[in-house]
């Protein structure tokens, strides 16, 4: 990174940090948007970008992770800063254990992504079945009062959720960052782009490979505490769903696949176009239902044609700026 | 006990014996060549001794130690480099990145796999191309990032697949006097296939002929390429006219 990238970062850090003091609540609920796909992408490039491992069921992680938090508070009244911890840990045993089938069988590509939706798949009709968490009825924890805070519950007015997915996504890129200089990285990106020559070179690649699964289910969890925390409402049908890890997973491919910033580009352009345009149509008082589904899919295909690295590459190369 | 002794390995394929009861030693600090026709087996014994398939039957020992049916990384922690017959260079890295991943096997830090890596390049004179993504290598340059990759593992046992394979003469001199010159001033152990004669006349002390999966000559340069059964598999019987 030069010192161009570096002024860059802070002008976006500053704008960040003030966003909440100059705008109104419609803004930092979209901006909110932006910061969770942006974490959620930057969790799901660990497995993808970096080593290689096409994940088309990150909804999993999510899911798993937000009920496990919202359980907790939901029966026990445990916060989710300690349902946190059995968020992560219950993510990261799903992750290794489907690691574990795919890498130690020789499952791999188009094969360990259908594992991946199977999983998710089999988790949501599962869910439907668990009445202990409201099964397909959903789970509802009691919403936030807007102005009263309470951290220790995570409780609190939208900008307190604004300023904690910040902090998140800020935490991932920073640790993206640094794994991709250390010798994960390295070790990673050779695992990418040749496994058998990764190998001949003394690499482990079945553990690191599930190093990389474990990180990246591990970062998604707390995505999903998150959600749980904000929305307030979890339904098996909604959170584990398919449209849910392409949604996770088109920012980044968008924003440039195994980029630092690819993540944060692809979810800020898709957010705000897609709720652009549903505005647009909204104030000409016209109305589509899916209208977003079909934009995403005109926005994917325009940039796999003409920026098949993504839309970061293109635009760092203008600025003069490191990938 | 010598450096790198096979001791009888078998492989089939689906029944096909690619390798059968092949036995041959590697000195330490020789450098030994195996040839052989097209389809002869000799990939197979590397693979073999590489880790990428388990023998059948056999052994391998290296360093008076059984490797045989050990994983490629283990192979390669044990001492041994291997460069690939068809080039595998990690495309989208640098190829300073492609080296420096091979370093990190023996270095502590990324920064000192980077010092060495560096090294290793102005050696192979690929410091030039250092910032160069791989895929942008023209294949003399990928064979040579090949064998820098490899050495970046600190092996004691080089093997060399087909490293001169599609080089120019001139290329293939240089190539030569870079294998000589890591045997003699650094001590490396090369284990190497070729099929240029010009490389093997050059290099080795020694020759190893397999043909069909057998072991059907070795000695020194002269005497393998005067041996009448290794004339026979290369040429055909001689007959009367």
């Amino acid at each position: 990174m030069n010192r161009k990238a570096v002024l860059l970062l802070c002008i976006l850090g500053i704008f960040l940090l003030i966003l909440p003091k100059i705008t109104n609540a419609y803004v930092l609920s979209v901006a909110t948007l932006i910061l969770f796909f942006a974490y959620t992408g930057q969790a799901w490039n660990v497995m993808m970008g970096f080593a290689g491992q096409l994940s088309l069921g990150h909804s999993l992680y999510v899911g798993v992770g937000a009920y496990a938090a919202a359980g907790l508070f939901f029966h026990y009244g445990v916060g989710p800063w300690a349902g946190l911890w059995l968020a992560i840990v219950l993510c990261v045993l799903l992750g290794m254990l489907i690691g574990f089938l795919a890498f130690r069988f020789s499952i791999s590509g188009v094969y360990f992504a259908l594992l991946t939706i199977a999983f998710a798949e089999f988790t949501r009709i599962g869910f439907d079945h668990i009445d202990w968490l409201g099964g397909p009825g959903g789970l509802f924890i009691k919403v936030a009062q807007r102005d009263k805070m309470d951290l220790l519950n995570f409780r609190g007015p939208p900008a307190m959720y604004y300023y904690a997915i910040l902090a998140l996504a800020a935490g991932a890129f920073i640790l993206c960052f640094f794994l991709l200089r250390s010798r994960a990285g390295y070790y990673w990106q050779a695992i990418r782009e040749n496994e058998e020559a990764a190998q001949a070179l003394g690499i482990n690649v079945f553990r690191w490979k599930m190093l990389a699964v474990a990180i990246s289910s591990g970062l998604t969890a707390i995505a999903g505490v998150f959600y749980a925390f904000y929305y307030n409402n979890l339904f098996p049908e909604q959170i584990f769903h398919i449209s849910r890890s392409i949604e996770i997973i088109l920012g980044p491919i968008i924003g440039g696949v195994g980029t630092l910033f690819g993540p944060i580009l692809g979810a800020a352009v898709l957010t705000l176009l897609a709720d652009g345009i549903t505005e647009l149509l909204a104030a000409m008082g016209l109305e589509f239902p899916g209208i977003k589904q079909v934009f995403y899919g005109v926005v994917l295909l325009l940039v796999v044609m003409f920026l098949p690295h993504g839309i970061w590459p293109a635009l760092a190369k203008r600025l003069g700026v490191a990938r | 006990m010598n450096f790198l002794e096979i001791q009888g390995i078998s492989k089939s394929f689906r029944g096909l014996k690619a390798v059968a009861n092949a036995s041959f030693e590697v000195p330490r600090g020789a450098i030994v060549a195996l040839i052989g026709p097209n389809g002869a087996g000799k990939t197979t014994c590397f693979n073999v001794i590489a880790g990428v398939f388990a023998p059948d039957s056999g052994k391998v020992i290296f360093k008076n130690k059984e490797i045989q049916g050990f994983r490629p990384d283990q192979v390669c922690a044990a001492g041994i480099g291997r460069t690939f017959q068809i080039v595998k260079p990690f495309a989208g890295l640098s190829v300073l990145d492609n080296v420096i991943v091979g370093a990190l096997q023996r270095e502590r830090s990324v920064s000192s796999a980077r010092v060495f890596s560096l090294s290793l390049l102005t050696k192979l004179k690929l410091d030039a191309k250092k910032d160069l993504p791989a895929s942008s290598l023209t294949l003399p340059d990928r064979k040579r990032l090949e064998v820098a990759r490899a050495l970046a593992t600190r092996p004691a046992l080089l093997l060399l697949d087909e490293a001169m394979a599609g080089l120019r003469p001139t290329e293939c001199d240089e190539m030569v006097g870079v294998f000589r010159d890591l045997n003699r001033a650094d001590g490396l152990t090369i284990l190497l296939i070729e099929h240029v004669m010009r490389a093997v006349m050059a290099l080795a002390q020694k020759v190893v002929v397999l043909h069909h999966g057998e072991i059907i000559a070795s000695g020194t340069p002269a005497e393998v390429v005067r041996d009448p059964a290794v004339l026979e598999c290369y040429l055909g019987e001689e007959t009367e006219v």
